[in-house]
């Protein structure tokens, strides 16, 4: 159903609800929405995963393919991120070249995976300065229900970790082998609603929201990316106190993409 | 198609017709379709098709953008049919190809023929086609995908549209082409019919066929088409009796 | 029989030409739908939102396939042109009446009227347009339940948005009666289920109104004129539970 209503006394019945610690949908303001991982989901791919982050859906797919280094890391190979907010996926989009939308999309969850050294490139390196595996990591959006990032990265890093590398297609081995996924980034985003931030913001509370923070953490503790977004502002108390919520949401979904499944 | 004769052509029909996953040369593969499968679209489906996986959402009728489109008399019917980058072997760069343009044109006007679209003078209804995973007959897929979509938005039709391909490989004439078959066969002949009237609203047709190959090939269609119609109207049953429909 | 909404005639057959269930009112055969955007109706009321302010009109998305505008003659303000600014600004909500719907698909809106204006409080929750109905209930049944049962004030579009307002509680319940009736108010025990649930949570708030909210209540929850088929269900109010087969004919 398509009827995005941008009303203004829904932005009110949201702030006022979060003022009193509550959201439309009946979540707490740290509550994130129920999270289900189906990893191998397209078989043309070398690796897949599809998320399901409430009403969000958003499906990554992962392909290798031989090709040149860049002349300044002869050694390492090329991991490129790509987000599709096809016109699929929400009455707002709309068919053409892609939107400063889809390109934040696209760069912040190409840091996390990046900063993370989600995988080890060199690693990817066949023949120094010459031929290395290029990995393409496309996130194809196909319901947008809000929290677009975190659903991308969940779904890249998802598909990351069951992929294969194809050397038997391309001539450069017998037989296949499963790609390393070395760290684990999880990307968490939170909204302002007046005085309370909440996380895994839903379209309606983005809209209503005062600035987005989103953060990027690991497995070891390690922050590795962060996005201010929207009109609005953040405390450095603010910011400390959502680091410690992103690392514990962070923990409980790195295991869902880690192994699929559903958490909630 | 392929170049026949090429290296590793697989053994596309067995010496007792059997095809080369197993099925008689009328067989469709196995269809599953669900209605309802996105949130935020009017209407939605997605299909799994044989070893293809794809998503249809409808928008509208809405407001037409940009303006100048707009049609004082009906509706405008907007298509497009797109592939996910990793929806084939060799990644595909994102965005619309010639390949891909050409069959959102065919597939959109195969729904103008249907839609009753003079009950919404100067607006737009949106058809988006999303193919995750292909594996031949992608614009049947899709067409059937969409068709379902638009009925789950409510839109009113002559008809649902069922979409199927005839092909001939090593000779024969076969329902339903799956990759091998469309990469070293004979012909491939995709078609949409309007089960009421019994006419084609979507024909094409590459390769080589005689008259009469051609004949067989539209009569062994226009059957799958009706197989395929059933199943469409399965899922819409399934999806009202059920209460709000399931994911992809 | 001749052919009614929702189908078409080929010769001397009718066909459904949307995913529906055939209700036949003899001599006319009509589908009734299941799914869709709102279609306007001459006498609906409606809620909209202001998508833009011109220089004597609004404009107003009504989640009908057009873009409706309210004329400034069509309100109660005095509104000298280009002042429109200072009366509605975009992101409004306003609950209006269809007045008229020409065959260009151009929706004519009034805010004259009794409870028609401005929406102010609460907030709007978004259902099916098919489930109007439903939510109204045999002749008001459903939703005088809801009301009492919650304390809620309640405006019902017939665009499938109802305007909720009330305690916080109050609309948490209400919102989820609604949300209960859109998913499954095509299946059979929705009342019983929507009570059920009522009284469940009924410990949590006492059935207050807030005597600031207008009243618009009660009107809002007469049937559609147009169709007379406002719950066009057997001997229950649960619909058309045993007809609820999408339409015979060709879904």
């Amino acid at each position: 159903m398509s009827d995005t209503l941008s009303a203004e006394i829904l932005t009110s019945h949201i702030l006022d609800l979060a003022h009193s610690g509550k959201r439309v949908d009946g979540r707490g303001p740290d509550d994130y929405r129920p999270v289900r991982i189906e990893p191998g989901f397209v078989a043309s791919a070398d690796g897949s995963a599809l998320v399901h982050l409430g009403d969000t859906k958003v499906l990554a797919g992962v392909k290798l393919e031989p090709g040149k280094p860049f002349p300044d890391t002869p050694n390492a190979g090329v991991l490129t991120t790509n987000a599709e907010l096809v016109p699929l996926s929400s009455p707002m989009f709309e068919p053409g070249p892609p939107t400063p939308t889809a390109i934040e999309v696209s760069r912040v969850v190409d840091r996390a995976i990046r900063a993370a050294e989600t995988i080890d490139l060199t690693k990817l390196c066949i023949t120094p300065g010459e031929k290395t595996w290029v990995c393409y990591v496309d996130l194809h959006v196909l319901d947008h229900g809000g929290n677009l990032i975190d659903a991308a990265l969940l779904a890249g890093v998802s598909a990351l970790a069951h992929t294969t590398q194809p050397l038997v297609r391309f001539g450069l081995g017998a037989a296949d082998v499963p790609l390393e996924v070395d760290h684990f980034p999880i990307e968490c985003t939170f909204v302002r609603l007046g005085d309370t931030i909440v996380v895994d913001p839903t379209v309606d509370e983005e809209r209503a929201g005062q600035g987005r923070l989103t953060i990027a953490t690991d497995e070891v503790g390690r922050i590795v990316a962060m996005q201010k977004g929207r009109v609005g502002a953040f405390s450095p108390d603010d910011v400390k106190e959502l680091v410690d919520r992103a690392f514990r949401h962070g923990d409980r979904l790195r295991s869902l993409a880690r192994g699929g499944g559903t958490g909630a | 198609m392929g170049t026949v004769g090429a290296k590793d052509v697989p053994v596309l029909m067995s010496p007792d017709g059997l095809r080369i996953d197993g099925r008689r040369e009328d067989e469709i593969r196995p269809i599953r379709i669900v209605a309802g499968a996105l949130r935020q679209a009017d209407g939605s489906a997605f299909v799994e098709w044989g070893h293809n996986k794809v998503m249809a959402a409808v928008y509208g009728p809405r407001e037409v953008h940009p303006r100048h489109l707009q049609e004082n008399h009906k509706a405008i019917v907007q298509c497009r049919y797109n592939m996910a980058a990793f929806s084939v072997d060799e990644r595909k760069r994102p965005g619309l190809d010639r390949r891909s343009q050409e069959i959102s044109k065919v597939i959109g006007e195969a729904f103008e023929s249907v839609v009753f679209a003079e009950e919404f003078p100067r607006t737009s209804i949106d058809v988006y086609i999303e193919v995750l995973q292909a594996n031949a007959g992608t614009r049947c897929a899709g067409l059937v995908a969409a068709s379902v979509a638009l009925a789950d938005a409510g839109i009113p039709m002559v008809d649902l549209l069922p979409a199927v391909a005839v092909g001939k490989v090593a000779g024969e004439i076969v329902l339903d082409l799956k990759k091998e078959e469309d990469n070293y066969g004979e012909a491939d002949l995709p078609m949409a019919l309007v089960p009421q009237s019994g006419r084609l609203v979507l024909l094409q047709m590459e390769g080589h066929l005689t008259r009469e190959e051609l004949a067989k090939a539209l009569d062994l269609g226009v059957q799958g088409c009706r197989e395929v119609h059933a199943k469409m109207k399965e899922a819409l049953r399934t999806r009202y009796a059920e209460g709000d429909g399931g994911a992809a | 029989m001749r052919p009614g909404r929702g189908t078409y005639r080929v010769g001397d057959t009718i066909y459904a030409s949307i995913l529906g269930y055939y209700d036949p009112r003899p001599p006319v055969a009509q589908v009734i739908p299941l799914a869709g955007r709102y279609i306007p109706r001459p006498g609906d009321t409606v809620i909209g939102t202001v998508t833009d302010a011109q220089g004597t009109f609004w404009l107003l998305d009504v989640g009908a396939p057009r873009w409706a505008p309210l004329h400034i003659t069509g309100t109660p303000w005095k509104v000298e042109v280009g002042e429109t600014q200072r009366y509605l600004h975009v992101g409004d909500a306003v609950l209006v009446r269809v007045e008229s719907l020409d065959p260009t698909g151009r929706i004519g809106v009034t805010m004259l009227g009794e409870g028609l204006g401005k929406l102010d409080g609460g907030t709007i929750v978004t259902i099916s347009p098919a489930k109007v109905p439903r939510v109204i209930g045999r002749r008001g049944s459903m939703i005088e339940t809801i009301t009492r049962m919650t304390g809620a004030e309640v405006a019902i579009g017939q665009n499938g948005r109802i305007w909720v307002s009330g305690t916080p509680d109050a609309i948490e319940r209400v919102s989820e009666a609604l949300r209960m009736i859109d998913e499954e108010g095509h299946r059979r025990g929705l009342t019983q289920r929507v009570e059920g649930y009522l009284t469940a949570t009924s410990a949590r708030a006492p059935p207050l109104i807030d005597p600031r909210l207008p009243s618009v209540v009660q009107r809002l929850h007469e049937p559609r004129a147009a169709d007379g088929a406002e719950e066009p269900a057997g001997p229950d109010d649960d619909g058309p539970s045993s007809s609820a087969e999408p339409s015979s004919h060709e879904y």
